[in-house]
């Protein structure tokens, strides 16, 4: 306990999300081995994974780096179905699943990285509405090109074209055939591996913010002159951000291909950027564990209005709505502090600072 | 950080709370074990609704139909899935917490190639009434098509054209991003090159510039194309035949099942698909009993001709009651024992539907039935 006091406010917050996460992923496991969790539940862990993976990592650019980006879904994509075809080729050779799973996500990872290079190096001297506007052209682009693209495995490797499939195969099969997206994706995420990419990334994202370049980038947000001035390099720090977001988004990407059988691109459109975004903003710009939490219940939360039918989607954005009033609104934020404050005081001494709360 | 603390209890709480709900719906799976649980993915929200509620509204009336007639009983429900592989695998899964025993697996192509790989996985038997692409059955053995593999739809249309010598020079125009669209054209020009026809002109377009055609109009008309095949779903091909009037450009039209549905679209004048013909298993002019009674009824039920989902949809469920009533098939068996029967039944059984008679099923699941030509005369289908 005294070493949990010692600790400097920050490293306490971070170990807490920590926590919460492992306690979740514990009492789903427990869950899934008592066999109590229904089939809807169960359907949804790894996309939900793949959905805090894509929170946090969006919430590095727009709440540690400051800037809006709109085409997060993009690096998704390109992780995605760069990873889905390094999985085909490798389950040739290699039978364990995890093994290729991992390779599968370094390659996602690496390909949404160089995109992010090739986007964030002309782009990143924008700011602000400008930043928005190009990246959200970005994702389009990428959407495009996918849609368009065609490759085939066969015994001779890999073919690729683009608009129309003129591929000439001995036999072998189609990984990638244009609008149709991928195809008999190997279906080999599971959530074991979701949870896993989740700490990873939650631990490179809490390692940079407390570091010296985590300290830089933040500055840059604050206050982008008085940065410069101390010899701060922008466009090395802003690139350094975005590019460790879009292979995190490749990596959430190849997670969540790799549990579905087919994938198209048309998944990856601005629609679900702008999601992630709103997990994001809903979460708290700069806070991971808002980011989770929020990933998480707006995922469940649309299969659980199920209910309600044809009203589904009304109710979601009414409770959205709630929601974003609910967590910005003073009074009530002041009346959950006064509770938290009354409830962690009983348990120290009755006494109580009730005229506080 | 107090705050936070307990939102994130009570975050806690509620994914438990949820997940106890979700074990409720299993539970009640052995109670009600007097009716065979049949379940559906579709649109039934969102731009592919009309499709999603035709296959729910038709498999509805059937399943009253079937269960008035004895014997077994099936319980239907649908989810939504709003056209997303995504969406379609939540909404499967939730299915399978109610206590699903067969599926109708998807209403369109792409959540039902998704679904598909689950039912396979799960070993759940589906009859999908209109996921007419070939990834949906491919490699999937419990997995069945009611409606044409999207090939079968691109070469019997060239072929058709060919037989019937409907045109000298012909234009295409499809989506380049939908697999149905595409699926249909590549087959249709392959089919049509071999049979000699004369395509002219091959312009394409994408959901996000379905809303001007002029450019792929024009191109077809310099070309001289006297008909023109349009693989694509009803909104777009609204479009298409309206703008063409514009232009005074007046081939003939040759669409494909997509089409059905364009004469009860709101807000398009039906005169311009006057002589607009197209192939479609269904028609709803048909003067036979049961589709007669069927457009009676769901006339009477949702105020509008049914569309060949619809068709497809209630044919499943007649085809499914058939296969159950062969192999005696009772409600308290399991989706897997129920899986190996229809399995069985399906390769080896003939059915007689209104989407066509004599239909048989390959064991890759694909079906085997003649398509109708049909032109659209006054308003209404009339068979060419």
């Amino acid at each position: 306990m005294n070493y949990l006091k010692n600790m400097n406010k920050t490293t306490r917050s971070n170990m807490v999300t920590y926590l919460m996460v492992i306690v979740a992923f514990v009492i789903v496991q427990g869950m899934i081995a008592t066999g109590s969790i229904s089939s809807s539940l169960k359907g949804q862990l790894v996309p939900i994974c793949a959905y805090v993976v894509m929170a946090i990592s969006l919430n590095l650019t727009v709440g540690i780096l400051g800037e809006l980006s709109l085409g997060h879904a993009g690096f998704m994509s390109a992780g995605a179905f760069s990873g889905v075809v390094a999985a085909q080729c490798f389950s040739q050779n290699i039978d364990n699943p995890v093994i290729v799973l991992i390779l599968a996500m370094i390659v996602g990872g690496i390909v949404a990285a160089i995109v992010g290079v090739l986007v964030g190096v002309p782009v990143l001297r924008l700011s602000g509405d400008y930043l928005a506007i190009v990246t959200l052209a970005f994702g389009e682009i990428i959407k495009g090109i996918v849609m368009n693209l065609y490759v085939g495995l066969d015994a001779a490797g890999l073919h690729f074209c683009m608009i129309k499939n003129t591929l000439e195969m001995d036999g072998g099969k189609m990984l990638i055939n244009g609008p149709m997206g991928l195809i008999g994706v190997p279906r080999i995420a599971t959530f074991v591996m979701g949870f896993v990419l989740v700490m990873v990334c939650l631990f490179v994202i809490f390692n940079l913010v407390n570091s010296k370049s985590g300290r830089a980038i933040m500055a840059l947000r604050d206050n982008k002159i008085a940065a410069q001035s101390v010899g701060i390099n922008v466009t090395s720090y802003k690139l350094m951000a975005f590019v460790i977001s879009a292979a995190m988004a490749g990596m959430a990407g190849v997670l969540f291909a790799t549990n579905f059988s087919t994938v198209v691109a048309s998944k990856f459109d601005i629609n679900t950027s702008i999601l992630v975004l709103v997990f994001v903003v809903l979460g708290g710009l700069g806070s991971m564990r808002g980011s989770i939490i929020a990933a998480t219940v707006l995922t469940v939360l649309p299969e659980m209005l199920r209910e309600f039918s044809e009203y589904r989607m009304l109710v979601y954005a009414i409770v959205l709505i709630v929601m974003m009033i609910a967590t910005n609104n003073a009074t009530v934020k002041n009346a959950l502090d006064g509770f938290a404050r009354k409830f962690s005081f009983k348990k120290k001494s009755e006494k109580g600072e009730n005229a506080n709360g | 950080m107090k705050m936070k603390k307990v939102i994130a209890t009570a975050m806690v709480g509620f994914m438990a709370m949820g997940m106890l709900a979700g074990c409720g719906g299993g539970g009640a799976k052995d109670d009600a074990a007097t009716a065979i649980k049949v379940g559906g993915t579709g649109p039934l929200t969102g731009g592919a609704a009309i499709y999603g509620l035709a296959v729910q509204r038709g498999a509805e009336i059937a399943v009253e139909e079937v269960n008035a007639l004895g014997g077994v009983q099936f319980e239907f429900k649908m989810e939504d899935d709003a056209h997303d592989a995504e969406k379609a695998v939540n909404a499967y899964n939730a299915l399978k917490d109610w206590g699903m025993q067969i599926s109708l697996g998807s209403v369109t192509s792409t959540p039902g190639t998704a679904t598909a790989a689950e039912n396979d996985n799960d070993r759940i038997f589906a009859l999908t009434p209109s996921a007419s692409a070939t990834t949906v059955t491919e490699g999937h053995d419990n997995v069945f098509q009611m409606c044409f593999a999207d090939p079968n739809q691109g070469s019997a249309s060239a072929q058709y054209i060919a037989d019937q010598q409907l045109a000298t020079k012909v234009g295409v125009i499809y989506k380049n991003d939908d697999v149905y669209s595409s699926g249909i054209y590549e087959t249709f020009a392959t089919r049509a090159n071999e049979l000699g026809l004369n395509i002219v002109s091959t312009t394409t377009f994408t959901t996000d510039s379905q809303n001007d055609f002029t450019v792929q109009l024009q191109d077809a008309k310099n070309a001289g194309a006297d008909l023109l095949f349009l693989p694509m779903y009803y909104d777009a091909a609204s479009l298409i035949l309206s703008q063409a009037n514009d232009m005074g450009y007046a081939p003939k039209f040759f669409g494909v099942d997509g089409m059905d549905g364009i004469l009860t679209m709101e807000g398009f004048n039906a005169e311009l698909a006057e002589g607009v013909m197209l192939l479609t298993p269904f028609s709803a002019d048909a003067d036979d009993e049961r589709t007669k009674a069927f457009v009676a009824k769901y006339q009477e039920l949702h105020g509008e001709v049914p569309n060949q989902f619809a068709a497809d949809a209630y044919d499943c469920i007649y085809a499914l009651y058939q296969a159950c009533e062969n192999a005696g098939a009772t409600a308290d068996m399991t989706a897997e024992e129920l899986n190996d029967l229809m399995m069985k039944e399906f390769t080896s059984m003939t059915f007689d539907g209104l989407t066509g008679t004599g239909a048989t099923w390959t064991a890759e699941g694909q079906v085997n039935k003649a398509p109708k030509g049909m032109v659209i005369q006054n308003g209404v289908y009339v068979g060419m």
